[in-house]
């Protein structure tokens, strides 16, 4: 492994990991030039748990997800780094393998569940396609099993449903059909991107509920990546904050929501209207998350940071830490300090600096 | 800009009331039995609302529960099928066409997404400028630009935006002019709908910081429609609950959120996933079983009673009102709001949990 402690594991080293990022760097080529998205991320994916991968868009998440399924789009491509599946380096994988492990060793639930079902068939057929064609069931066998599952998720008559279009299908109901295709053949790792945000709230739990159970019940690794903080609180075990392509924080979910090591992360969970009071001002990060073609130098977040200093605009902090915890932050002690207790996630005290961001509402850089 | 919390808008109650909808419905046609005639859906079927000036009244409710509809009905974007809107005490429908469009000018819209809403290839200016050409005399052409100057400066952005076109600017710039253009018109009442919900979360503060310093500033009221329940709860002075195209509950905010009295209403509260949940206490939330009804075939009675964990066979036949009862300090519309609602966790628990 070539983890340092630049890159700690964050979870107990030893457990074997369903699926792992190591120093993963994720570029746009156009021409001779790359532009970094993401710039070395380090994961790992254990049996039973889930790790969420939270940021803004534009943070890299995304991209960070679909290159653990070999799907990155046109023009994306990983520059270093490895993407092993259950100890296989995915680096040789022909075309041919990433079908063959997609589906049986890792799937993925997306946002749009209507862009992932196809609009032309009915939706029982394409949850049992992958028992035709990938596990050669018969027709007959094929039907059995994808009514089977989509009870399983919870699709209420499910064998008059079969034959119903995706159109037919409520939001959330497509979503339990997609949720059911990704689980058809059993694989080992789970990826979720935003697989509740185009539903609604009631609807929302009943998916995150769904979603819950199956991976407890088939010991999923699971990589949710949302932009929602409070879904993420329902859902993970761990969490990795990430900013402008790098993983800035990460920990097991109580300590990083009620302990933020990382001014980012201080700043998400200031800016939510979560607080149960009603009225105030929230405390938003000033400014915009920079463009990937023009990185600031040093810290990719010293622009918008109440803690930043000559350091910061130099220097691009490591992500290190001890015991499962990690930051990439040369004041990260400051930054817990700043943060008094575990209640006062959204209204801490003021923060006070020399650059201190909070009255600003000036978005340009 | 000062930085006062809308706390200092006029108590509810003596403010002027801006505007009034009573027994709003409006809704889409379709063709009627046979394919003869046409059949009015009326996805808000029957709603009454108050909004007094310098306050801010949420709309909460989930996808088909007619929020969108009301603001659009609202704004005049489309006919209200019966029912009454009044914007200061005149009735918008009573009014010849030129003076409605006078009337109306007083009440502006955001929407959700500012690369839909506005046309990306217009500069700022233009954006800002448009409504001056709809309604002549507000500024003068010679003083068009420092007006323009000074409404970017109200919304935080920068004189030299002005030239910049859309497609240049980020989301949150965006919704900052379409806020501009809003106020451009001098509006008494703004009608958010889901305003800040395309804008990503450090950006999202900005915007909700910015609407309560001008609604300080300048005593607008604003109308926020949202699906995002924290959100509201954030800026609103009052809130109304929507299901199905009725209000279910209504009241101030502490009232509504903290002591919810219709079951859509807890249910709704229950499963907004908080930064202070864990994944091992989910089991807390009400979770509401089904999807909702087609608002062209409504169930009888209680529209939410298909749903309801709390449903009787009397919900069937008696449409609840919207009142206030007995047991309750704000209108609910449940024949059970009066029933002991217990902690959360005893309703979760009791009535619906798997």
């Amino acid at each position: 492994m070539t983890m340092s402690a630049v890159h700690p594991a964050p979870t107990p080293p030893g457990e074997d990991a369903a699926a792992e990022l190591r120093d993963v760097h994720i570029g746009f080529r156009s021409g001779r030039h790359v532009t970094p998205v993401v710039r070395g991320v380090t994961l790992r994916l254990l049996p039973g748990r889930v790790l969420a991968l939270v940021g803004e868009s534009g943070s890299g998440k995304s991209l960070t997800s679909l290159a653990l399924i070999g799907l990155l789009p046109p023009g994306a491509e990983i520059t270093s780094g490895s993407v092993v599946l259950g100890g296989d380096d995915t680096a040789g994988f022909t075309a041919r393998q990433w079908r063959e492990a997609r589906g049986s060793r890792v799937a993925m639930v997306f946002q749009d569940p209507m862009a992932a079902l196809n609009p032309g068939f009915a939706v029982g057929r394409q949850i049992a396609e992958p028992f035709r064609r990938r596990l050669g069931a018969s027709r007959r066998d094929a039907r059995e099993r994808a009514v089977a599952l989509m009870r399983e998720v919870g699709i209420a008559d499910a064998e008059t449903r079969y034959g119903d279009h995706p159109h037919e299908f409520s939001g959330g109901m497509r979503q339990r059909a997609v949720i059911a295709m990704a689980l058809a053949l059993g694989p080992s790792v789970l990826l979720a991107d935003e697989p509740t945000t185009a539903l609604d709230v009631t609807v929302q739990a009943q998916i995150l509920r769904l979603l819950a159970r199956r991976q407890q019940e088939a010991g999923l690794a699971t990589l949710l990546v949302s932009h929602d903080l409070g879904v993420v609180a329902r859902m993970a075990h761990e969490v990795a904050v990430m900013y402008a392509g790098r993983i800035v924080e990460q920990g097991p979910l109580d300590a990083v929501y009620t302990r933020p090591a990382h001014p980012y992360t201080l700043g998400l969970l200031r800016a939510m209207p979560d607080g149960k009071e009603e009225g105030g001002r929230l405390t938003p990060i000033a400014g915009l998350p920079p463009d990937p073609r023009r990185p600031p130098g040093g810290c990719a977040f010293h622009p918008r940071c109440p803690f930043a200093t000559d350091v910061c605009r130099t220097e691009d902090p490591p992500l290190a830490g001890s015991g499962g915890r990690s930051v990439a932050c040369h004041h990260a002690d400051e930054v817990r300090a700043a943060h008094s207790g575990p209640d006062s996630a959204a209204h801490g005290a003021p923060q006070s600096g020399p650059h201190s961001a909070a009255h600003s509402t000036e978005e340009d850089r | 800009m000062t930085a006062t919390a809308h706390d200092t808008a006029a108590p509810a109650g003596d403010a002027e009331v801006v505007l009034r909808a009573a027994g709003l419905e409006a809704g889409y046609q379709r063709p009627g039995r046979h394919g003869f005639g046409r059949r009015r859906v009326p996805v808000v079927a029957g709603l009454d609302l108050t909004v007094r000036a310098g306050r801010t009244v949420g709309v909460v409710g989930e996808s088909g529960c007619g929020k969108s509809t009301l603001a659009r009905a609202i704004v005049g974007l489309i006919p209200a099928f019966a029912g009454t809107i009044e914007f200061a005490g005149t009735d918008l429908a009573s009014l010849p066409r030129r003076r409605r469009r006078r009337v109306a000018r007083d009440v502006q819209m955001v929407f959700q997404d500012p690369y839909t809403s506005l046309n990306p290839r217009m500069t700022v200016a233009a954006v800002i400028a448009e409504g001056w050409r709809v309604h002549p005399g507000i500024v003068p052409r010679d003083r068009e630009d420092a007006e323009v100057a000074r409404l970017l400066d109200l919304v935080g952005l920068r004189p030299e935006h002005a030239a910049r076109r859309l497609h240049e600017l980020s989301g949150g710039q965006c919704q900052r002019v379409a806020i501009a253009r809003a106020l451009a018109l001098r509006p008494r009442l703004i009608v958010c709908d889901e305003a800040v919900s395309a804008l990503d979360m450090s950006v999202r503060a900005q915007i909700l910081n910015l609407l309560a310093d001008l609604q300080a500033e300048l005593g607008v009221a604003y109308l926020f429609i949202s699906h995002d329940l924290d959100v509201v709860r954030h800026i609103a002075d009052e809130v109304a609950v929507m299901y199905l195209g009725t209000v279910v509950e209504q009241g101030t905010a502490e009232q509504v959120f903290g002591d919810p009295r219709h079951p859509y209403t807890r249910a709704l509260l229950s499963a907004v996933p908080s930064v202070r949940d864990r994944p091992d206490d989910a089991a807390r939330e009400i979770v509401l079983e089904g999807e909702v009804p087609s608002p062209a075939a409504p169930p009888s009675g209680c529209r939410f009673r298909t749903r309801c964990f709390m449903a009787a066979e009397r919900c069937a036949r008696d449409v609840p009102e919207l009142i206030v009862r007995e047991g309750t300090a704000h209108p609910v519309a449940c024949h059970f709001a009066d029933a002991d609602t217990g902690t959360d966790t005893d309703a979760g628990t009791a009535s619906s949990a798997r």
